[in-house]
Formats: C-alpha cells, structure tokens, sequence
C-alpha cells in the first residue's frame, strides 16, 4: 500500500533522512520509534507531500507521490493533483490541529463538504456515524476550545477518516496528551488497526507498539537502524543503538 | 459547620478622594461655561443641527465611508495575499504599494488624485504603451471631488488594510494550514475555509479602529471641497461667520457616527469570537 524507496530529505546543510526505505502492506500497522530528531515525523510528513523530498520514490496505492513520470524525466504535480493525492492519505497530527472556529461536528464535515462536495445531510451523517465511532456522538457540538485533549484527538481522527483514506499516518498522536487521557485514543487506533487501515504510527508508546503493530522500525539520525516484528525487536533488539534507546523510554 | 461571614471594612483611601473631587469640579466647570458662554449660540447650533445641507453632508460623509473602507478592505485583503505568496514579484508589487501609501502623508495624496488631470490630461481604456484607445475621457470631467476623494482614501485605507491583514493571516497557527492541506484542500479553499476565519479574530479589532477613524479622516477632502459635512459647514460658516457654532454641528454628527460605529463593532467582534474558550 505503502512504498518508501531511498528517501532522501535535507534542510539546508542538515541531512534528516538519509535513505530510509520501508514498505507497508495493505491493512498493515508499522510503528515508527526513535529519538527526537531522529528524523520519523519528517518521514511521515513526506509521505503526504507536507515536505518534499530530494531523492527517493514514495508509493502510495501504486501512485507515485509529488510527481509524474513522463519518459525519463520526473514532473512535479500541479496543486490540484497534489490535493487529490492527499485526500486518500489521512494524517492525525500531535497538536489535533482540529478548526477551532467549527463544532467536532462540523470538523469531521469539513472534508467530504469542501473537497468531495458531498450534501449538508450525508455529509452530516457520515460525521455523526465517526463520532459516534470514536465515542463523541454526545460532543458533536462542542467546539474544540470545550473538548479535553483526548477528546479533540479522537475528533481529529474521526475528520481524517471522513475522506476514506486508503493510509492513516499518526504523529506521535498521544505525545501531546495527559498521561490519563492516552489509552482513550490508543483504544481508537487499536480498533482502527483491527478493521484492517493501514497505518504507519510514529509514536513513544512502546505497549500500543507491541499489542497492534505489525512491524516496528527504529529510525536514529536518518536511517532505519533496526526493523522486525514489534515482540521480537522490543524484546531481543540486536542493535547497540536500539538498546540504548529502549533502555531509556522502557 | 459554623459560618464565618466575611464583612471587612474596606481601607481609606485620601488620595483617591481628593483626585475624585478635583475631576468633578473640572466637570462642574466646564458644564457652567458652556452653558453660560455666549459666544457658542447654541441656537444657532440648533438651527442648524438638521439643516438640508448639513444632513446632505451628513449623507455624503457615510458614503465616502462606506465605499472607501468596502473597496480598501477589499484592496487590502488583495495586498496582504499578494505579500504572502511565493512569487517575489507579486510580493514585491505588494510591498511597493503598501510602503509608498502608507509613506506619504494621505492630505497630498488626495490633493494628487484631484489634480491628476495635470499628469494625465485624458483617461480612457485601449492597449497601453501608445496603442490605440477605445473609449477615452476627459481627466476634469471624470474625477470629480468626490470620485478623487473616493480613490484618494481607498487606495489609502488599502495599505492600511494590507498590514492588519497580513498580521491576521500571520497569526493562524500553521498547523492549521497543514490539517487542511492533509484533508486535501486546495489553497484557496484553505483561506477561505480555515485561514480567514480565524485571521478574523485579530483582523476585526484594527478593522473596526480603522472604520471609526475613518469616518473622521473623510474631512480632509475639504481641501479639495468633497461636499462631506466639514465642507459644508465651513461654506455655511464662510457665510454667516457662525464658525464655531457649525464645528460644533459638525462635531455632534461625527460623534454620533462614531458611537454607533463603535456599538457595531463591539457585535462584530463577539460575533467573531466564536469557538473561542470563555
């Protein structure tokens, strides 16, 4: 589903990732763990174009993302085909980043509304049903200001899932939350997980890692230092540089 | 559980009090003078107060208002996404208009727009760099006081406008900006949709400042004889030598402009607070 060949990303004389290759299959949950600065959200980030990359190719569903192959040469894609590359590729940010001047409902409306023109009424019922699926179907006139952190995430999840996508990409989804609210949003992805989305998860939370993760993947300074089975690398990491770093958020 | 009331006496304060009784009597006086003096007439004020020129004036003070603060918003909200876009060009463009607008004072400018006849003698539309004209007027015919005065403060008031814009625009969180893109937003639905709304917040406030001084600055067209109610008070008093008496017509009418501005602002802005944690 999921195709990430020889990425390559700099900021000026910052090299952040440093050809980072990974495939994910369809319905696959591949976790992605690692230091700050390791360069894991500037991975995901370049997933649905929010960064561009400088080498490398990225696959999502067969298509290649940000550009179009024409004989041998490379085209960047227009905005508008950009934006439709971007409406199959959900993304639930740290910050929820939800729209503060519009009700959970309304949120979760936005999309299929102003990207799909999709009526007020169906519009509506699908974000009533994804409220209801994330547990909020009492909230859904709350503005985002009225919603605990959890609450807001779970919104911002149920306003990605809105557009269908065929990927779901979390950045460090629960880093921003109190230590009580996380487990509501870890539920959410854990059900999300066994309906079959296909996720890629950067994340701290080395349980969610381990229970719903397919795959996991240690990133330090821009390259994959260790991938496998979320138990096996969790438990048995056989990387210097992968204990040290499980060693101090275990 | 026993009550424990709390009925404190509250401390004397000497100096407030004094401070109090001094502004009171400032107050006093000046409420004896005015009433007493007889050199304002106040029924000369009175007179004129609802006279047809004045109400004319009047008329013609809300529509300068109006149009140039519609049209400047308009301009500036134009300027302020110029600025911000990737194109240096367009940046450049903007920022030349908003530094030289905003650079000279807005009494020369209006004096400008009301003789630009002498740098442009005849104004029409065709193809620019000497090609033919299609249609074609006059340059004294076609901007009259109220035309320059019009395009003097709105090309002004754009500039303006520009700045409070763009510190709007500036001021939404740029994850925003990425929410909306992620959903697969097009840029112009990101303004429109996302950006706009929330610049609303910080952009009505100066907005509202800007509408109120507005009304106000409408009064330097006098220089070139806009027809608005300074205008038209001083040609009532260059008749009746009733100066003082007609600024304070004049003055009554901008202050019931202003307030009334000032009350629609204030639901303007609670309007625009939505969303936001009371």
């Amino acid at each position: 589903m999921v195709r990430i060949q020889s990425v390559r990303k700099r900021y000026g004389s910052l090299e952040v990732l440093k050809g980072v290759s990974l495939d994910v299959p369809e319905g696959g949950v591949v976790c992605v763990v690692g230091p700050s600065g390791s360069g894991k959200s500037t991975l995901l980030r370049c997933v649905n174009r929010l960064e561009t990359i400088d080498s490398g190719r990225i696959w999502v569903d067969g298509r290649l993302i940000g550009f179009r192959e024409h004989g041998d040469r490379l085209h960047l894609l227009r905005p508008d085909e950009l934006c439709e590359q971007r409406q199959k590729i959900g993304m639930v940010f740290q910050r929820f980043h939800l729209f503060p001047h519009m009700t959970a409902l309304q949120n979760v409306m936005e999309g299929p509304r102003t990207v799909l023109r999709a009526s007020r009424a169906a519009a509506a019922r699908q974000a009533g049903e994804l409220l209801e699926r994330v547990g909020l179907a009492d909230r859904a006139h709350h503005y985002p200001a009225q919603l605990s952190g959890g609450q807001q995430q779970r919104v911002a999840i149920a306003r990605s899932l809105a557009m269908n996508p065929k990927v779901m990409l979390f950045d460090e989804p629960t880093s921003a939350l109190d230590p009580e609210l996380v487990q509501e949003v870890l539920a959410v992805m854990r059900d999300l997980a066994a309906s079959g989305m296909t996720m890629i998860v950067v994340t701290h939370e080395m349980g969610f890692a381990r229970e719903a993760g397919d795959h996991l993947v240690f990133i330090d300074d821009g390259v994959i230092v260790e991938e496998g089975p979320p138990r096996e690398v969790l438990s048995r990491p056989r990387h210097e540089r992968t204990r040290a770093f499980l060693g101090q958020v275990l | 559980m026993t009550e424990l009331p709390v009925n404190a006496v509250a401390p004397r304060r000497p100096g407030r009090m004094v401070a109090g009784a001094a502004a009171g009597l400032v107050l006093i006086w000046l409420a004896y003078t005015i009433t007493v003096n007889e050199n304002l007439h106040w029924d000369v004020v009175v007179e004129y107060l609802f006279d047809g020129r004045v109400l004319g004036g009047l008329g013609v003070t809300i529509a300068l208002t109006l149009l140039s603060m519609v049209l400047g918003v308009a301009l500036g909200v134009l300027a302020a996404v110029m600025q911000l876009s990737d194109s240096p060009v367009l940046r450049g463009a903007a920022g030349l208009y908003t530094w030289f607008f905003r650079g000279t004072p807005l009494l020369v400018q209006l004096i400008f727009w009301f003789n630009i006849g002498l740098v442009f003698p005849v104004i029409g539309v065709g193809i620019p760099f000497g090609g033919p004209m299609f249609v074609e007027w006059q340059a004294n015919t076609l901007v009259t006081p109220f035309v320059a005065a019009a395009l003097g403060l709105t090309i002004n008031e754009g500039a303006y406008m520009a700045e409070i814009v763009r510190a709007g625009i500036r001021s939404v969180d740029p994850g925003q900006r990425e929410a909306a893109e992620a959903l697969g937003m097009s840029h112009r639905q990101i303004l429109r949709r996302v950006v706009l709304p929330q610049a609303m917040r910080v952009i009505i406030p100066p907005t509202g400042n800007q509408f109120v001084s507005m009304l106000k600055t409408t009064s330097m067209v006098s220089v070139i004889a806009g027809a608005e109610l300074l205008t038209v008070a001083q040609r009532i008093y260059l008749g009746n030598f009733e100066v003082i008496a007609l600024l304070i017509v004049a003055s009554m009418w901008y202050l019931v402009l202003t307030s009334v501005a000032s009350v629609g602002q204030h639901f303007l802005e609670k309007r625009f607070a939505r969303g936001e944690r009371s």
